[in-house]
């Protein structure tokens, strides 16, 4: 029964770890400046932890292997050294392994979330609510019109509650159901919900965050690669969540300066 | 042997009543037993929803035969809706979570066993524990009523995020007497875990028999004990938290709620509340609660194993010391479920510090446990099996916190199935293989009778085979970026992984079924199993020393004393290869 188990633990543990090299499902593409650190550090701790979730399962299957060894004569054999050497190993291996993981991870996060955004970053408002997301740019005159959360009204297509008639610098905003940006340049979201949390998911840009009811939640990227991207929910917000969704479309330069005259002609 | 020892007394009548003596019994067996009975109806109830999800996730457009009567509005025609699958995900992540791991592996097995493996009478306030059996029992009915309240139970998740969860019925089905029946049924909980966490730690502290001292408790009640300690911080906190949810949700309070929320096209009447507050609220009792149901199976599988392996546990000092470590570190470590909140991105390294170094104590024991192993003659039984299969899934679970606990990567695999593959496997799999093992190893003493080893040898290998069939693929699926929480997958994105989650459905199906063979043994054993001898094991611990099951003073009037550890295994020159915590005789080499 011992070999059994220790047999069934050594397959399960080869065939995990397989599927894992072999990528069969992966991370998608990366299309954003921060994304090779993250991904970097996804190979790193894979690695890393592959050699501990290996060792792991082996040890354990081959000392379960040598344990059912039935010949009567055998004797009981105490771990060598006892369990000073496991504790002090775990200590120096796992606590190593901690560091160099917080020391490489932590300016991966940095340069996402505490790097303040660049100064000529294009600045787009975000808004989410039950089960939609709408993005505002600020139109020709570069200012945004102030949010009045009393006229929101989805019926009129007021998602942000603008008040055009006594704000002269919402007249111009543009209101869209998704986020086209221009390749290669800052770009700087303010999440705002209109109702209850939801968050802004874009798998190629390694970006996840959340919007939070009264908050106004900073993100900045800089995709490198133009194409069209699911943003998705990813908080649980009610029961359209699973179909909550919207389109990035990162376009050229010249192709966004178009897309914006476009729209502020509308 | 028979001693007196004034601290081990505690005193009370045995009832002569048919009440008295099975429904509101203060002895602390049958709690222990109600509490068991009570995690067994759950544990099957949040089995058959997450069958329901599967199969839903699978094929969402099969009806399922029945659900229809359960709930016409959530399922017509047997095909559940959007949010009626929300509501199975909230009941079945709740249940799960306090009625299962909190309940079984530290209520139902420490009530029983706490008192007699440190050789005390009862529990040290036997009506306190009467009480928080009830209490849990009154929280578990009002749970379940969710099902049948006319908008259904609530769809917000068991985390109830604010203010999703606060609101009421503006923010959409199942949020209005649903969520108030969750929030007043989790109060409820809080209220009986708080009773209970303070009679463990009262009766481990003042009523050890002669003898036994703290270094001498079995791993077990080690266990038990620290997780007492962790439950009076954690559901302390809970417990405000749901009762400002409910002034929120109907007294009109804005504790959690911003002001200028619109929805369902009204600006709702609250301001200046906090939406991180019940995240902050919520997770300092939330991340605790993993330990909460972790440790008492990691103390229940040092204690059984040992047993199995006929050699003493490998580094006994360190294994306690690591529970305590976990124990600690368990309340620095809540914001690494928040670091996509929008809290302050400084703290995120704050906590994530941490959340990585309660990996070291969690290899230490694992590493323990994998050596007791090396080297000895193993005894096959079931017990045993579940006890390495809980290394196994433990290590598992374990290996994928190291991803989760960096924000930089939390960033990516944050609400994906990543995280639902790792909570699973190594707080609620490892957990329920601990319960196994302990069920099928004190079984014999809670029944008298011993459980049929071929079918818990069959349960064992198709349960063990089936947690990794559904839960190793979800990593790979997180990896891909496919979000928890959809009660469909329609996106272009996402419909390519679909056939992985067929496979999942089939092994939940089939792994599902597997545990109809355990309550089959279960039921079976208990009228029909063999006699069960004192100590069918050849273990050492108290509850060993005594009938099986034991007296209602739990040892038959004596009182016991206390001379040896309970790892006493392999000894050599010993008339058995072990030597009984009650035996005074002198150990003089292994």
């Amino acid at each position: 029964m011992g070999k059994l188990f220790a047999a069934a633990v050594f397959v399960i543990t080869i065939v995990s770890v397989a599927i894992f090299v072999m990528h069969t499902w992966w991370l998608p593409i990366d299309i954003s400046t921060t994304g090779p650190a993250i991904d970097h550090q996804m190979d790193e701790t894979m690695i890393g932890v592959g050699i501990l979730f290996l060792a792991g399962q082996l040890v354990l299957a081959a000392f379960v292997w040598g344990s059912s060894n039935a010949s009567s004569g055998r004797k009981m054999k105490i771990f060598p050294g006892g369990a000073t050497p496991l504790v002090a190993g775990a200590i120096i291996l796992v606590g190593l392994e901690i560091l160099t993981l917080t020391f490489v991870g932590s300016k991966a996060w940095g340069a996402i979330y505490i790097a303040p955004p660049a100064e000529n970053s294009l600045k787009i408002d975000v808004q989410a609510e039950q089960f939609a997301f709408y993005f505002r740019y600020a139109g020709p005159d570069g200012q945004f019109g102030a949010l009045h959360p009393d006229k929101i009204d989805d019926g009129s297509g007021n998602y942000f509650g603008l008040d055009p008639a006594n704000d002269v610098a919402a007249r111009d905003d543009i209101v869209v159901g998704s986020l086209t940006i221009p390749v290669n340049t800052p770009i700087w979201l303010k999440l705002h919900s209109k109702d209850v949390g939801h968050s802004f998911y874009v798998r190629e840009l390694r970006v996840q965050q959340d919007f939070v009811p009264g908050l106004e939640i900073p993100v900045h990227f800089t995709a490198t690669q133009t194409g069209k991207f699911e943003i998705v929910c990813t908080q649980l917000c009610g029961l359209g969540h699973y179909n909550m969704k919207a389109y990035l479309e990162v376009v050229s330069q010249d192709d966004f300066q178009q897309w914006l005259k476009t729209q502020a002609g509308q | 042997m028979q001693e007196t020892s004034p601290h081990a007394v505690h005193q009370h009548a045995p009832p002569t009543s048919f009440i008295r003596k099975h429904v509101f019994s203060l002895d602390h067996k049958v709690i222990g037993k109600q509490y068991y009975g009570l995690a067994l109806v759950a544990v099957f109830v949040g089995m058959i929803l997450s069958w329901l999800m599967r199969i839903h996730l699978a094929w969402p457009t099969w009806p399922i035969p029945g659900l229809d009567k359960l709930s016409a509005v959530g399922a017509p025609a047997g095909v559940m809706t959007p949010e009626y699958y929300l509501s199975l995900m909230t009941m079945h992540g709740t249940i799960m979570v306090f009625f299962v791991l909190t309940n079984a592996p530290f209520a139902a097995f420490g009530n029983y066993f706490l008192p007699i493996q440190i050789g005390a009478e009862d529990m040290a306030f036997p009506r306190f524990n009467m009480m928080s059996f009830w209490t849990t029992f009154t929280a578990f009915l009002v749970m379940v009523a969710a099902f049948f309240v006319s908008d259904g139970p609530p769809i917000s998740g068991w985390t109830a995020y604010a203010p999703l969860s606060a609101i009421g019925k503006d923010a959409g089905p199942g949020l209005a007497m649903g969520q108030n029946l969750w929030a007043i049924s989790i109060a409820i909980f809080c209220i009986g875990s708080l009773l209970g966490a303070l009679n463990f730690i009262a009766t481990t502290l003042d009523l050890r028999t002669k003898g036994m001292s703290l270094s001498r408790m079995p791993y077990s009640t080690w266990a038990w004990f620290v997780t007492a300690v962790i439950s009076l911080l954690a559901f302390a906190v809970l417990l405000p938290a749901c009762i400002l949810l409910i002034l929120d949700r109907t007294a009109g309070t804005s504790f959690f709620i911003a002001s200028g929320l619109v929805l369902s096209d009204h600006l709702q009447p609250h301001s200046g509340g906090s939406t991180l507050l019940w995240q902050h609220l919520f997770w300092f009792f939330g991340h605790p609660e993993v330990y909460i149901a972790i440790l008492p199976s990691i103390g229940i599988v040092a204690t059984i194993l040992p047993v199995f392996a006929r050699k003493p546990l490998l580094g006994p000092r360190a294994t306690i010391g690591c529970m305590i470590a976990i124990g600690f570190l368990s309340y620095m470590v809540w914001g690494h479920h928040m670091f996509v909140s929008g809290m302050n991105p400084f703290s995120a390294n704050l906590f994530s510090v941490p959340t990585l170094f309660i990996t070291i104590p969690a290899t230490i024991l694992t590493l323990l446990l994998s050596a007791t192993v090396y080297g000895a003659k193993m005894r096959f039984h079931t017990p045993a099996l579940f006890c390495l299969g809980f290394i196994s899934v433990f290590i598992s679970g374990g290996v994928s916190g190291f991803f989760l606990a960096q924000p930089s990567l939390d960033v990516y695999l944050h609400a994906t199935y990543f995280v639902v593959a790792h909570f699973h496997f190594v707080m609620a799999v490892a957990s329920i293989f601990g319960v196994f093992a302990a069920t099928y190893f004190w079984f014999p003493k809670m029944f008298g009778r011993m459980m049929n080893d071929t079918l818990g040898k069959w349960h064992f290998w198709l349960t063990f085979i089936g947690v990794y069939c559904i839960f190793m693929p979800m990593h790979y699926l997180g990896l891909a970026g496919n979000v928890r929480r959809y009660s469909a997958f329609v996106d272009d994105y996402l419909i390519p992984l679909i056939p992985v989650h067929k496979f999942i459905t089939i092994a939940a199906l089939a792994t599902g079924a597997a545990q109809f063979i355990f309550l089959f043994n279960l039921i079976w054993s208990r009228f029909k199993g063999p006699i069960a001898s004192d100590n069918p094991w050849e273990a050492t611990s108290l509850e060993w020393s005594t009938t099986s099951p034991p007296p209602f003073d739990n040892f038959g009037g004596r009182h016991m004393v206390v001379y040896q550890g309970p790892n006493e295994f392999g000894v050599e020159g010993s008339a058995n290869d072990y030597v009984m915590q009650t035996s005074p005789e002198k150990i003089v080499t292994r």
